[in-house]
């Protein structure tokens, strides 16, 4: 097909307006529990229209729980790119360590969030109310991290040779070889691997609130279903995807303002 | 006088599964202090491997090498080096490529003062407009030029060139070939550069050091180049001894090319430096463990 203008505004809307026919005569016709798309708005409206609003505990407008959802993925995130990064840089540099730490690696990477939220639990049950948010944390943290980890390795072993003779022939200390070559080189890689580590965080808060119950927009989803208003769990899938969708786009920003060095 | 940079029974063999690989084989040389020397060779011939043990990227097998006194171990900044790309690291200004190296030797010196250094060498070589410019905002020629003035700037006890202007177009490869015998000549800095270039040879040393063809490479013949300096170019090319000490180099080429011709399937032409360049363009100076095998093969990539 031709490109016209606004074809970056008009198709996508074509594109949603297609689905959600499909939904509409899905709910109509074989899924008679699926809410239609007009029961899902009235009840979602007073969600959506007033995000902020505080009602109860698992009654909140639905960006104030995507508040605390992103609280929780932040903390997680951030300890996934603090131990995630220094790992990479280790892996990259040291045969030795790659050898030793790389099966166990590719053991603990595909392993899903479901299976490390109980083992997080188990871990920290002695702090007692903090169990639930420390679980939460340390499985954000161990199943976002890998990307991280396998990029920045990849970015260390890619450092041209020509930049580390610069650094030998100079003599640069290891530190100033480590801020001046390594890392500057090594940034593309690693925001690609902070971008995946983002996704893959925000795909892990959801499962980490669904099964201890916090509230945020995965808890809601599930409260939701047990209390039989279907509504609002479409309401939160779109929500999560929207949200995701956005957190990527602000990465990759980042990330090609990094791409041009 | 005695001299200022010693090369003595420079030996370099790697291991191979076939046996050693014997690179170069007792490799002698005396350079003087302030003497320019070129090294010229077939592509693959170990030249690049002297100069590489000689900057201290590539470790001695055999033999030591002998500068201003001290024996070497390993790299430094008491040598300026020019690759044969630039190496300037992208995510810095040309001033900050130059600083890099100038905060390294110049530690005691003040901020200030380092910065002078910097702004000193680059204006030399005339970057003096493009001082904050980033290597992607420079042309080939122009980074090399940065490449230069970072080998000065260090103030070393001996500059090392390897194919400096390989990469370059012949008119930017003239210019600067200017640039670099004005500050070598400013600094009296004692020089050696490897080339495929007989004409920049013969244009820029004091003596030209031909080495025979790898494996167990060693010095063949030895060219002294007696032009008045300073030199100017079209002085050096109409000079009466100018000819006849080309043929003698490219003669010296010629015989070894002939004795390659067994191993190689196609042998670069002699006569034609600049064809043959494209060739060695693709070799890594310092990381190629056997020089001609690896070019040979990002060739054929």
């Amino acid at each position: 097909m031709k490109s016209f203008k606004l074809d970056w505004l008009i198709l996508p809307l074509i594109g949603i307006a297609l689905v959600v026919l499909a939904w509409q005569v899905s709910s109509k016709t074989w899924a008679k529990e699926l809410p239609t798309p007009k029961k899902t708005w009235d009840a979602s409206k007073d969600y959506v229209m007033k995000p902020f609003e505080k009602r109860g505990e698992m009654d909140q407008g639905i960006l104030r729980f995507t508040w605390y959802s992103l609280i929780l993925v932040a903390k997680g995130y951030a300890l996934a790119l603090l131990v995630g990064t220094p790992v990479g840089f280790f892996l990259g540099l040291s045969k030795a360590f790659t050898k030793t730490f790389d099966p166990i690696i590719q053991v603990l990477r595909p392993v899903s969030p479901l299976a490390w939220l109980p083992l997080g639990l188990v871990l920290f049950l002695g702090a007692g109310k903090q169990a639930s948010e420390l679980g939460a944390l340390f499985t954000i943290a161990i199943c976002s991290m890998w990307p991280t980890v396998l990029n920045t390795a990849v970015g260390v072993r890619a450092v041209p040779q020509d930049y580390l003779n610069v650094a030998k022939v100079l003599k640069l200390s290891r530190w100033k070889t480590l801020t001046k070559v390594l890392i500057p080189a090594t940034l593309p890689y690693m925001f690609t691997g902070f971008r995946l580590s983002l996704g893959i965080a925000w795909l892990v808060i959801v499962a980490a609130e669904m099964l201890t119950g916090r509230p945020g927009v995965g808890g809601f989803l599930w409260q939701e279903y047990n209390a039989l208003v279907y509504e609002h769990i479409i309401l939160c899938i779109i929500t999560i995807g929207v949200v995701g969708f956005v957190l990527d786009r602000l990465m990759s920003l980042v990330e090609s303002r990094f791409k041009t060095a | 006088m005695s001299a200022h940079v010693e090369l003595s029974k420079l030996t370099k063999i790697y291991p191979t599964p076939k046996g050693p690989a014997i690179i170069v084989k007792d490799f002698d040389l005396r350079i003087k202090q302030g003497e320019f020397v070129c090294l010229i060779g077939h592509s693959g011939c170990g030249k690049s491997t002297v100069l590489s043990m000689l900057a201290g990227l590539n470790e001695i097998t055999g033999g030591a090498i002998i500068l201003a006194g001290k024996e070497l171990a390993g790299a430094g900044p008491d040598r300026g080096i020019v690759f044969q790309s630039p190496c300037l690291l992208p995510w810095m200004t040309a001033m900050e490529n130059v600083l890099l190296g100038v905060d390294q030797v110049f530690y005691t010196a003040s901020k200030e003062e380092r910065h002078q250094i910097a702004e000193y060498y680059l204006t030399l070589v005339g970057l003096g407009e493009s001082l904050h410019k980033k290597p992607a905002e420079l042309s080939q020629g122009m980074r090399q030029r940065v490449g230069i003035a970072r080998a000065f700037a260090l103030s070393p006890k001996m500059l090392l060139l390897d194919e400096p202007f390989g990469m370059l177009d012949s008119l930017t490869r003239w210019e600067l070939q200017q640039v670099l015998i004005e500050l070598w000549r400013k600094d009296q800095k004692t020089a050696l550069m490897v080339t495929h270039d007989v004409d920049e040879a013969l244009f820029l040393s004091d003596r030209i050091v031909c080495m025979t063809d790898g494996p167990e490479a060693e010095v063949g013949d030895i060219i002294e180049v007696n032009f008045p300096r300073p030199r100017v170019r079209q002085v050096v090319m109409e000079h009466p001894d100018y000819y006849k000490l080309r043929e003698r180099l490219i003669e010296f080429l010629e015989v070894h090319a002939h004795k390659n011709k067994h191993k190689h399937a196609a042998p670069p032409a002699p006569t034609a430096p600049p064809a043959e360049a494209l060739v060695d363009t693709q070799s890594a100076p310092a990381s190629a463990p056997e020089p001609k095998h690896t070019s040979l093969m990002v060739a054929v990539e």
